[in-house]
């Protein structure tokens, strides 16, 4: 496969950071992530180190409580060739705050040593578009499929249509329009518990989009999103069930059969 | 020094309102109609000026540049206004400000006042100020005399009435104004407020602004307004007394260039507003001939101290923020217990006022950063909310939260390797209780705001890492 200037990229030496709850919840994504990059002829690493990049303290104001999980992060990943995270608000932890967190921290050789890395952590469409340059991974998946925009993939880390340029090249699929489709699903991390009320409302409006889309699976690039909307499916009794994009990118004719 | 937000240190967190709000279907049914079509108008305006993203930029920058030399600026206004006739006044918080602003109408022996919408007046509380010392004050901005009628409170920066509907307005103007008949058509509703306004605005000879600009370089005022019932005000009394937060301040006429395309369209998703005031002092033959000005510190000035929040006082009160927020159209504004609702209350709020309703405020967003794209001004207020959201917790620090208890243990849970896959062992044998027909449907606690409407598929039994590690061994199918 060829990258965008007709090179055939080199085989590069993966580092995947999993996440925590993808390693405790959702450990088919990161099967899909591994089959699908050594299926492109790439090397992928497990460094079993890693724990969390220390969103959830961060955003719910445990600030303090993050400070170790950036150090251990850099101290992980800070030799690889590059990081592949399948999820976006993870990333966006990384990119939009560990500048400014080691900065405040007054540690100078932290804050060098987050820069120089920060060029080297891709989201998984990121990672396969931008710097590997494919579209077509030569997936095949014959299912009605929506596509559901995670706030950080579209206004953090502005993916804009990566995902659905991936999507569009695999076999098979049938991709349907969701309404709506920049709207907050109302997941939001601690947000689903301490809003708990305000967070079901926004739910119930994504839900409606979701099932008016008639697919059989609604798909993103967050399975914290998915979980969120994949709960609330399954107590209504809606058939639409959520399959991260890692997952439909791995799934080919032969794995079908 | 005693900081207040109208009435609202009574209110409830924002949990409880909106656990009440929630249920007014009607309420919500207006409130969504209403931010989708704002929304809609806005995008199509914005998305005709091509150089959108260099005005907010220009505007972030004049508002940042304003808050670093403040003082200077501030100084400037008040030189230029007084050499054009104007008085300023300087008040440190809401009751210095009310003080001032009832002792100059008990000098003019007035008993009453024609105002046009100023937020920041009720953020002070005027109004009830005022009836205090025998005052009465009229609003004439059509959405706040439909609050003020109502007994009501504003729900929207812009459109403080929005959570209303025609109906609902046909009916507090009959009842206010005693009509045997009014039509809902909106010719029939403004008709009626026209009737009931006139008689105020040729009587009233006080007539009270807020500002959306203070322009330092000519000491002029600049009021934006859809109805014209603001000029009235403006125009028609004899004395005019205008309130504005020192943070209204811009340094030349020049700046207005940028705003005026800026807040039209972010606010009303109008190329322009209908009515654009500027005036400077007093003239003779002309307009009112006594001019008052009241600078508004209330908070401010701590806000500016902090640089990591400092950028909340950007805000040119367009609303855009609330009409994009998935929140706010849920639940409205009254949810956020404070005349500045949706995000740019959600900071602002907890940041002006010591009141424990405010802790609730920096966690009323999912943090989607849609109010941040829309901003004019470019106010990051999901880092903002963050950071709040940080001194929430290191106020609370008495450390015996459930929640606080439970941050710190996940803490020291992903701190190592060893205790995180311990961790997800234990998990996996918690959950089993909870576990029927392959899905978890109640959970205890606080996770059971999750459960209360949503499924939870339970810990698979095998985890990534232990996949991964049986693949090294060379032992997996996969």
């Amino acid at each position: 496969m060829m990258d965008v200037r007709g090179n055939f990229p080199r085989s590069m030496r993966i580092s995947l950071f999993i996440t925590c709850y993808n390693d405790t919840l959702f450990p088919e994504t990161g099967k899909s992530v591994v089959r699908l990059l050594e299926r492109l002829g790439h090397q992928v690493e497990f460094p079993f180190e890693q724990t969390c990049c220390g969103q959830m303290h961060y955003n719910t104001g445990y600030q303090p409580e993050a400070m170790p999980l950036l150090r251990r992060f850099v101290e992980v990943f800070k030799n690889a060739e590059a990081v592949c995270i399948p999820s976006s608000s993870c990333v966006a932890m990384i990119r939009d705050h560990y500048s400014k967190m080691a900065e405040a921290a007054g540690d100078a050789a932290l804050v060098r040593d987050v820069e120089d890395l920060l060029p080297r952590v891709f989201e998984l469409t990121e990672l396969l578009v931008n710097k590997l340059g494919v579209e077509d991974v030569g997936a095949y998946y014959p299912h009605r499929v929506t596509y559901h925009a995670s706030c950080h993939s579209l206004r953090s880390l502005h993916l804009g249509d990566l995902p659905m340029r991936l999507l569009r090249k695999v076999r098979g699929i049938k991709l349907v329009d969701l309404e709506r489709i920049d709207q907050c699903c109302g997941f939001g991390g601690t947000f689903a518990v301490k809003n708990g009320e305000v967070s079901a409302a926004m739910l119930e409006d994504k839900l409606r989009c979701v099932v008016n889309t008639r697919a059989e699976v609604c798909t993103a690039v967050d399975n914290s999103c998915l979980m969120h909307i994949f709960g609330g499916l399954h107590r209504q009794g809606a058939g639409t069930k959520t399959v991260h994009l890692a997952e439909i990118l791995a799934a080919t004719e032969e794995g079908m059969a | 020094m005693s900081i207040r937000v109208g009435e609202a240190a009574e209110a409830p967190s924002f949990q409880k309102a909106a656990h009440m709000l929630l249920k007014d279907d009607q309420l919500r049914t207006n409130v969504r109609h209403a931010t989708d079509v704002i929304t809609q108008k806005r995008s199509h305006v914005v998305a005709e000026q091509h150089d959108w993203q260099q005005l907010r930029d220009a505007g972030s920058a004049i508002k940042a540049h304003t808050l670093r030399f403040l003082d200077h600026y501030l100084d400037q206004f008040e030189a230029a206004c007084t050499a054009a006739g104007g008085h300023v006044h300087w008040a440190a918080d809401a009751d210095e400000a009310n003080r001032i602003i009832v002792g100059l109408i008990q000098r003019q022996g007035g008993r009453e006042i024609i105002k046009v919408k100023t937020m920041t007046s009720d953020e002070i509380g005027l109004n009830r100020a005022l009836e205090a010392n025998g005052i009465h004050p009229h609003e004439t901005d059509l959405a706040d005399m439909i609050i003020q009628l109502g007994h009501d409170q504003p729900s929207h920066i812009v459109v403080p009435a929005l959570h209303k509907n025609r109906r609902q307005v046909r009916e507090i103007f009959m009842q206010a104004m005693g009509l045997k008949e009014l039509g809902d058509r909106p010719e029939d509703l403004t008709d009626a407020a026209r009737r009931y306004l006139r008689e105020k605005f040729l009587k009233v000879k006080i007539g009270f602004s807020g500002a959306n600009f203070l322009i330092a370089e000519t000491g002029g005022v600049c009021v934006v307004e859809s109805e014209g019932n603001g000029r009235m005000c403006l125009t028609l009394p004899d004395v005019l007394i205008t309130i504005a937060g020192v943070e209204k301040v811009i340094p030349t006429f020049r700046d207005l260039e940028v705003f005026l395309q800026l807040l039209p369209r972010s606010a009303t998703g109008e190329r322009m507003n209908p009515y654009n005031s500027l005036w400077t002092g007093v003239h003779p033959d002309e307009g009112p001939r006594e001019f008052h000005v009241v600078l508004l510190d209330n908070g401010r000035t701590r806000i500016l101290a902090d640089h990591e929040s400092r950028e909340t006082l950007h805000c040119i009160r367009c609303g855009a923020c609330l009409n994009t927020c998935p929140v706010y159209r849920q639940t409205g504004g009254h949810a956020y217990g404070s005349i500045y609702a949706g995000p740019i209350g959600a900071i602002l709020t907890p940041q002006l006022f010591d009141m424990e309703h405010s802790q609730s405020l920096p966690y009323a967003s999912s943090l989607c950063g849609a109010c941040y794209e829309v901003c004019p001004v470019k106010i990051n207020i999901p880092e903002v909310l963050i950071h709040l959201r940080g001194r929430v917790v290191r106020e609370q620090q008495s450390g015996a939260s459930l929640e606080a208890i439970g941050m710190k243990a996940m803490a020291r849970v992903f701190a190592t390797r060893r205790r995180f896959e311990a961790a997800q062992r234990l998990g996996r044998i918690a959950q089993w209780p909870f576990i029927s027909q392959g899905w978890i449907h109640h959970l205890p606690g606080m996770l059971g705001n999750w459960t209360a409407v949503r499924d939870l598929r339970p810990m698979p039994s095998q985890t990534f890492r232990n996949w991964w590690r049986g693949r090294e061994k060379g032992n997996s199918n996969d």
